[in-house]
């Protein structure tokens, strides 16, 4: 069924392709616009990329969560899915899945060319490269709690954003600390741990969450 | 004998206006109920309830001789439940719609293309609903009661935007589910045609 479901979304975005393709350009838009702001210092760079970085990735992410639900709460998708119970949870999944293909896992690709304009050094830019790996699903899981709380708001956007930021605060903190650490040649291994354990913890927990909400709003 | 569905005292209250109290209704195998009722007057608060998709303000929901809350599982999985938006995303073709359905309600494969075709909708099935009329979406989001082997069936206004013909041909549909001993709710405005054996009404009066 998950399958199905993932296979859905995928032609969704397929047809949709600002539902992607913004937060992305925004993400691009965003690093290209520092160095100009900040002046092209490349120490300075260095010493802001990791925080610059993980801002970036943070707001775009939530760019793309907004319109998660949106058509499929309009439809009566997620009522009839919700009446169906069995399907609801394949659904979660699949939606977790499909947003962080679309928004996170572009994010990682282009990442190596997001280093190269801030002047990473190659320690950090592996350190980088393992934080958003880790840290966008947990983004993703996140940012799909958020939208599914906010689906039946009429103008959620900045609701969205007053909930969801503060979870963002942890993984900020760590996954920034591990790409500074990286860069002075220390060890990141701890950093790099919590990240794992947030992101197992909130995909054991926050897809039941999501259901919730999503049962909730239909309610 | 322990009725197939029933309700008891179900009342809701919405904005603090009472729609309806103290309403009983049974429905057994074979029947099907229809309920009428002025715009407004809460038919389709009436079937989320019944659908467990809302919890009554007063009021119990039987299913089988057991209390709804008791036996969610079981009586979601014999529930399909069309409401009144139609569960059709827009973006999606008949075929990936249908599709969906039947993997959400785990039905085994059969050949969408025929069934599009007895609905009247050959050629059309790989055009993104959009592009579909009000009626043909709805076709698309009622194919899956040719799909279904659910008991129960709660459809809020099924006819709406539909033509004669393919009124006819649901109402066709509804006399073979009622044949093979399933149940369903219905809220229309259209007069069903004769030859429903084991019509009731429930008529809601609308109130202040």
């Amino acid at each position: 069924m998950v399958s199905v479901f993932i296979r859905r979304e995928l032609a969704l975005l397929a047809r949709q392709k600002a539902d992607w393709l913004n937060p992305l350009l925004f993400f691009i838009i965003v690093l290209t616009l520092f160095p100009l702001g900040v002046g092209p210092e490349p120490n300075q760079l260095r010493i802001m990329a990791p925080g610059i970085v993980w801002i970036a990735a943070l707001l775009s992410v939530l760019l793309a969560s907004e319109r998660l639900f949106r058509d499929d709460y309009r439809n009566g998708v997620i009522e009839q899915l919700v009446a169906n119970r069995q399907a609801l949870m394949p659904f979660v999944l699949a939606k977790i899945v499909t947003n962080w293909l679309s928004t996170g896992l572009p994010l990682v690709v282009i990442s190596p060319v997001v280093a190269m304009l801030l002047g990473v050094e190659p320690a950090a830019f592996v350190a980088m490269m393992l934080t958003l790996l880790i840290g966008t699903p947990l983004l993703s899981i996140l940012s799909v709690l958020g939208a599914a709380i906010t689906m039946a708001a009429d103008k959620g956007g900045i609701l969205l954003a007053l909930l969801i930021l503060p979870l963002y605060i942890p993984l900020l903190i760590f996954a920034s600390a591990a790409i500074e650490a990286a860069g002075m040649g220390l060890p990141y291994n701890g950093q790099l741990a919590i990240l794992v354990a947030m992101l197992l913890l909130a995909f054991a927990l926050v897809p039941l969450a999501i259901a919730s909400a999503l049962r909730i709003n239909v309610s | 004998m322990t009725e197939f569905f029933s309700a008891q005292g179900l009342s809701c209250i919405r904005q603090d206006r009472v729609l309806f109290e103290q309403l009983d209704l049974t429905l057994n195998s074979g029947e099907l109920l229809q309920i009428q009722g002025k715009n407004g007057a809460g038919k389709s608060s009436l079937l989320r309830l019944l659908a467990g998709l809302s919890t009554p303000d007063d009021g119990t929901i039987y299913f089988q001789g057991q209390l709804i809350a008791e036996c969610l599982e079981q009586y979601a999985a014999s529930l399909c439940y069309i409401g009144h938006q139609s569960g059709i995303h827009e973006q999606l073709t008949a075929m990936e719609n249908i599709a969906f359905w039947r993997a959400a309600y785990q039905l085994p494969y059969v050949d969408s293309m025929t069934l599009l075709g007895e609905l009247g909708l050959a050629g059309l099935e790989d055009l993104p609903c959009h592009m579909l009329s009000a009626g043909q979406q709805r076709r698309v989001s009622l194919a899956r009661l040719w799909l279904t082997n659910c008991p129960l069936w709660i459809l809020d206004e099924p006819f709406t935007a539909l033509d004669q013909s393919a009124i006819q041909r649901l109402q066709y549909r509804f006399r073979q589910h009622l044949a093979q001993g399933g149940a369903m709710i219905v809220t229309t405005h259209q007069p069903l045609s004769d030859g429903f054996s084991c019509l009731k009404t429930l008529e809601l009066s609308y109130r202040w």
